[in-house]
This record gives structure tokens, sequence and C-alpha cells, in this order.
């Protein structure tokens, strides 16, 4: 149960911000996660934000996923597999 | 004098009478609807359309437009989505007993813009009262006359294989306008509804090919369900790329944060066409041009697999069967 | 959209997809317990990109899906009561309790609004102080701190008609409840995202240490699926079960202490009702004594008639993993999208409601 989406946060105003994600807005709580900052990405649940994105790690992420992918060989016959 | 409807508006008297010329006529006046006789009387030569809805939408005003547009607008596409040219439509009104008269004529100056915009005319109406309560605000009726050529023959059931899916915009554009006004939701979203009149669109698409088999508006149950309800009736199937499906960023971003899949999304201004694959080219170019098909895109074709099924070919490459929508739409947590 | 997109990347989907394959040398079974999981598998084909070595099987992840029908019959009969406002999550609306739904309560009269977020259903009750506003809390440790927040705002506030009925579980109790009664063999577990977003990796410790079983937190875009799968299979492949974290962007070993900290000070854990699974000790979150106030439980004795399940409903067995969708009699034949027998088939993340799409295309 898990719908968290990654937003930006706009504004701060006490315990609640301003997020925005593709130009849509909300106001949302942020009492699950003081140490947000103007600029943050956070993980918005139910109108509340209850993780800040580590933007480091989801930078190590695609690197990685880019360097699994940079060893693996071309396999035509793979993909045509996946068609349907 | 009363600044909002009451009972006595609808009971055929004189305010009746004052209603009409001030609130109506004032805005729809032609000919036809001006001599007020009980029945408009008009010649007609030739194979007629004839269609009608009722609207009931909440809220009744919405970005991008209210129930006079959508009311105007889904009727004379209900004509032209069967090829049919949208001549003259009726209008029927039944308004609680309270609603702001201002916010009538707000409404009556938006039907008068579609219908001048669309070149149809409002040609016989009806008011009618109801007290407080029985009914929420004003629900419009309209009923639409078009003429429709000898050689046309657009249908549900005419999808072949080989023939390629054509839509004409970005989608879910209304139903997450409307959904955005929702007392609970509470987002901001830059998104208007797509309400508009198709029926010169698809005029220019018939010029350019007259080998459109099939064309429908996605309204409620969308995309999807528009598909679902082609592949049924022609008992083909139907494959879609999800990447060549045209949507905007604020709408994507919606869905996302409530759960909605956007092909499932109400539309009112888009179109779906199913066009044999050699004219297919000609009527892309043709809606493009068009200030309601400037987004158009294939997204698809029809297979001859006699499944009745509508199948998604994802991003991934992988694919996955798309359903008609199974009840409401509902916003969900998970 | 920023940390979405680029992990939908469908060029690295196949690699990995491809690496997932070249490694994996025998058929191994790795659940998801989370709905959001089975959702995005069924979403992206998931199962179409990884070998037939690999079976992925749902879980009791979804938290409508696992409400007791005793708890579902609860609810719709505090909807019905008068000058109740009932607020709700969408999720919920259409499952069919024993006599009836949400909906249908809806439809005979009773005030049932759908809410996105708690802070709404708060709205809701300060707007209209004379009616009892009810909450209907389900979900998992993703929503727990949530719904804690509220009910502490409604504390501070004094909005002494907001009341929550908390159907809330978590998520470990119930992976060892399954695991214990050894009736559906495992290789690795699809740990949830979000929920560990709260609760951090170190509740799963006890599944490699106990079970021998691999655990990998995944996130949500179809990379992040395929990432924690890859490092599922190197797991079981090396012979070396762990937790481990795939969905680092999001995901702290130690969790979110803050939301944490909200849980504890307003909830006590107490054995819960799983449908299908029965009592799970320790699963459930009950409020505590200091809030006991916005326990509706406490304020509205209900009679209930006794619940029922729907005959021949297999979703109990579904969710124990036991049965795959197709497996289930009633599937696709009585049971369907439009004509739902139970929740397994009427939630968006509920594991049949996903095959239905999937399965069809793989035959």
């Amino acid at each position: 149960m898990c719908l968290a989406i990654p937003v930006k946060v706009v504004s701060i105003e006490g315990d609640e911000a301003e997020v925005e994600i593709g130009g849509v807005k909300r106001r949302v709580s942020i009492v699950l996660t003081p140490e947000v900052k103007l600029g943050d990405y956070v993980l918005l649940h139910t109108g509340y934000t209850i993780g800040v994105v580590d933007e480091a790690e989801a930078e190590e992420t695609l690197k990685l996923l880019q360097e699994i992918a940079s060893l693996i060989p071309e396999e035509d016959v793979f993909l045509n597999r996946l068609h349907v | 004098m009363s600044d909002t409807i009451i009972l006595a508006h609808g009971s055929g008297g004189k305010l009746s009478h004052e209603l009409i010329e001030k609130r109506f006529l004032s805005f729809l006046a032609n000919p036809l609807l001006s001599k007020l006789d009980d029945s408009a009387i008009f010649e007609a030569d030739g194979r007629l359309a004839f269609t009608t809805d009722s609207y009931v939408v909440n809220p009744i005003f919405f970005p991008g437009g209210d129930i006079g547009r959508l009311a105007v607008c889904g009727t004379i596409n209900d004509l032209s989505m069967s090829g049919a040219k949208p001549q003259y439509l009726s209008l029927s009104a039944i308004i609680e007993e309270g609603f702001p008269l201002s916010e009538l004529e707000e409404i009556m100056r938006s039907i008068k813009t579609a219908i001048e915009e669309a070149e149809v005319k409002i040609i016989t109406g009806d008011t009618k009262v109801v007290n407080r309560g029985q009914l929420d605000k004003i629900f419009i009726n309209t009923s639409g006359i078009g003429m429709i050529s000898s050689e046309i023959d657009i249908s549900g059931a005419n999808a072949k294989a080989g023939d390629k899916v054509i839509l004409s915009g970005t989608i879910g554009d209304h139903g997450i306008a409307i959904m955005s006004q929702r007392e609970g939701l509470k987002f901001a979203v830059p998104v208007e509804s797509d309400c508009a009149p198709l029926n010169k669109l698809v005029s220019e698409m018939l010029e350019a090919s007259p080998r459109i088999h099939c064309l429908r508006d996605p309204t409620r149950g969308g995309l999807a369900t528009t598909l679902n309800e082609f592949a049924r009736q022609s008992n083909v199937s139907i494959v879609i790329e999800e990447d060549k499906i045209p949507i905007k960023e604020a709408v994507r971003a919606a869905c996302e944060l409530l759960g909605f899949d956007p092909i499932y999304v109400a539309n009112e201004g888009k179109l779906v066409a199913i066009v044999e694959s050699c004219g297919a080219e000609n009527v892309l170019t043709r809606m493009k041009q068009n200030r309601y098909g400037n987004d158009a895109a294939i997204i698809g074709q029809v297979v001859d697999d006699h499944q009745g099924r509508v199948i998604m070919k994802t991003k991934l490459g992988s694919s996955r069967i798309v359903d008609m929508l199974s009840g409401e739409l509902l916003p969900r947590i998970c | 959209m920023k940390f979405i997109d680029e992990y939908q990347d469908s060029k690295l989907a196949t690699k990995l997809a491809q690496r997932i394959a070249s490694r994996s040398t025998k058929p191994i079974r790795l659940m998801e317990f989370c709905g959001g999981h089975t959702h995005a598998i069924m979403r992206y084909g998931i199962r179409q990109l990884v070998p037939k070595t690999v079976e992925l099987r749902s879980g009791p992840g979804c938290p409508v899906c696992v409400t007791a029908i005793t708890d579902l019959d609860k609810a719709i009969a505090m909807a019905h009561l008068p000058e109740v406002i009932t607020t709700t999550f969408g999720d919920m609306i259409r499952v069919p309790g024993s006599y009836s739904s949400l909906q249908q309560a809806k439809a005979e009269g009773s005030d049932i609004r759908i809410v996105y977020s708690t802070m709404d259903a708060l709205e809701i009750a300060r707007d209209n102080p004379k009616r009892s506003v009810i909450f209907i809390g389900i979900g998992f440790e993703t929503t727990a701190p949530a719904i804690a927040a509220s009910i502490i705002k409604a504390y501070e506030e004094g909005v002494e008609n907001f009341h929550v009925l908390s159907l809330l579980k978590s998520t470990p109790p119930v992976i060892k409840a399954l695991l214990d009664s050894g009736e559906v063999k495992l290789d690795g577990i699809v740990c949830p995202g979000h929920v560990s977003v709260i609760i951090g990796s170190h509740p799963y410790e006890f599944i490699p240490e106990n079970y021998r079983i691999a655990c990998v937190v995944s996130g949500f875009e179809p990379l992040d699926i395929l990432l924690c799968i890859d490092r599922l299979v190197e797991q079981i492949e090396s012979g070396k079960p762990k937790v481990e974290i795939a969905y680092r962007r999001g995901v702290k070993a130690e969790g979110n202490r803050k939301a944490l900290g909200l849980m504890e000070e307003v909830f006590q854990s107490d054995g819960a009702n799983w449908r299908g699974i029965g009592n799970v000790p320790s699963s459930g979150l009950k409020i505590r004594q200091k809030y006991h106030h916005f326990d509706v439980e406490k304020f509205l004795p209900i009679d209930l008639k006794p619940g029922k399940e729907p005959e021949g409903c297999r979703c109990g067995d579904i969710l124990r993993g036991l049965l795959t969708p197709p497996e289930c009699k009633l599937f696709g034949k009585v049971c369907t999208p439009e004509n739902p027998v139970g929740p397994c088939m009427v939630s968006s993340e509920g594991a049949c409601a996903a095959y239905y799409s999937y399965e069809a295309i793989c035959e």
C-alpha cells in the first residue's frame, strides 16, 4: 500500500508545504519530515510527506543501472521475445 | 425583482416568458427559435442523424468550460461521430428553485459561443423549474439533428484488420479538470477541460479520405472504453502503443498523484478514428491543421484475432490487456 | 517527471532483464507484500520481462483485500448511523461486505465522502461540528504515521467530532505468519517500498536469519522492480540470503524516526484479523488510551450481523499465496472486474485484478 510520488517542495509554512509535480500543486503536511528544505524532492503519500528523496543515491542507482547495461551485449533475439 | 430562479419562472406565465426573452432568446435568437411556436418547422432533404444527451455534470462550472458548453459540444460531437453535419439542436433546461440568474446567463453565454463556433442553431427549447432540493442546480438536455450524406458509412462495427487507430490529441484533460474541482481532492491543476465542438474537424477528415471506418469521442470511460467498444462491435482486436498516446505533463502528474490510469479518464473534445491504412496519413495530416487536432497521432492498429480485446504495448516492450472501465474511476492510495 | 521517468528507460530495462535471465539457473519463487508492487508488476508487464525460472507471486499486500469482512461490515454499519459523515480513501468504496458495500450505503443515502488525505477528513470535521466524522483507517505502515498525525492534530485542536476506525496493519508480522504456516515455499521476498521508507530495513532481518529467504526492498518503477529481482536472483544463486535495499533513494536502514515516533505515540500493536489468514498477533495498530476519544470503536457500539464470505470466494487463499488467481474456479467466469465477488478482483491492487489483465496475454 504505497502510492507515494516524488514531488518538489516549492514553499514551506510551519508544518505545511506547497509541493509541485508536472505543474500540479498541493498543500501538504510535512510533520513527518521536519528536516525538509525548499527545493527538496519528497515522497508524498495521502497528503503527507513520508521521506526526503536522497538525490545522491538516486544518481548512484542510475549509474549502477547504466553500468550493468554497458556490460550486457546486444541481443536481438531477446528483444524479439518481447513483442506481441 | 428576484436575482434567482423562482418556481413562477417555470409556470408558463409572464415570468416564464420574461425568462425566455431575457435569458434565452437574447443569446440564441434566430428566425426559427424566435417564432416561439410549439414546434420548429424546417425542410430537410436526405438522410438524417438524430441524437440526444442529458448533462448533469457537477461542478457546473469548471476550468475550460461549463455545463452549457458541454451540452452543446456533446451533442454536436455525437452527430459528428456518425459522419453527420450537425444543424439543429433543441435545448431543454430543468432548473432548481434558487439558482442564481447570473449563473444562468453565464451558461447561456457559453452556449452562444459554442453554437456560433460550430455554426449550429438551437431552434426549440423548454424550461422547467423544480422545488429546491429536487435536483442539483441545473440539468440540461440537448437533442440534435444533422444531415448525413448517403455514401457515409461510419460505425463501430466497421473496423478491419490493418486499419490504423488515430487519436486527435491529449487524453484525460476533461476528467482531470473536473476532478481537480471536487471536494476532498484539492489539487491545483493547471489543466482545462478540452470540451470543444468537433464537427469541423470531422468534416475536414472526411474530405481528406473516404476510408474512415469508425469514429467516436472517448467521453465517459476514456480512451480504453471506446477502443474496447470498437473491438467488440467489430469483432477484432486493437493493439496500441503506450508511448504514442499524447498526454499533457500536468494530466500525467495528476493521474500519478491520484492513482488514475489516464486511458480511463473522460475527454470532451477528442476523437478516436479507425482509418484504413492507405488513408491514415492523409487524415492525420489534415487533422493536425485543425486547432482541435494539433496533437493528433497514430497510436495503434487493428489486428485480426476475433477476440474483441484491446492490448497495450508498454514503453518497456511488454504487453498488457486494457479492459473497459469497471465502475467509477476512484482515486486510490495504493 | 523527475525520479520517475529515469527509472522507466526501456533500453536499461531490457539489459537488466537480460542479466536476470543469464544469472537465473533454477526455478525460484518470489513474493511481493505490497499492493503497489502488485499493481506495478501488472502495469509494466514485469512477468513478461523476467525468465520463466522466476515466478512472481502476490502476497497479502493490498490493505483493502486484507481487511476482514467483519471489519468492512462494521465500517458500513457505522456509515448508516444518523448524523455521521464517513470519510474514506477511494479504494474501499466498491468492496463487497457480507451484505452491502460503502457504495451501496451511499446510494441509500449515507453521507460518504472520498478523501485523498486525513487532512481533508479533519477539515470536514472542523466544518461540520455537529456531526460525527469517521475516517476509515485502512493501510499499512506507510499510512499509519499520517493517520497518527491527524489524530494528534485533532487532539491538540480539540476537534472532538473526528474519529478514526483503525484497521491499520503491520507488514513484518504477516510475513512471519505466512512463512510459519509453511503453506507456500518462497525463495525471496520483494520487500515493500514505501512501508520501508517508514520502518526501514531492520524489521526484515529475521527473514534471512530464521528462514534463509532473500529480501530486497524495492521501488515502484520498472527499473526498480527489475533491479530488485536481479539482486534477489544473485542472493539466491549464491546461497547468501540477507536484507538489501535496492530502493536507495527512498529507504534508509533506520527508516523515518519522526514517523515511527508519531506511530508509537498514538498506536499500540495488537492482534488483527486478516482476511483469509485469520488472527495475526501484533499485526494491528490500535489507538492508545490517551487518544481513545478519537477511536470510533469506543464511541459507537454496533450490533453486527455475523459476517459471511461470498460463496466460493477464494480470496483468502489468494492472499496467502496458496492459489494463483486463474486457479480459483470463479476467476474470469463468475468473478470479473465488472462483477467482482471478492476484494482481490475489486481493488486495482488485488492479485486477481492484476492477473485478469496480464494472464490473458500469456497464453
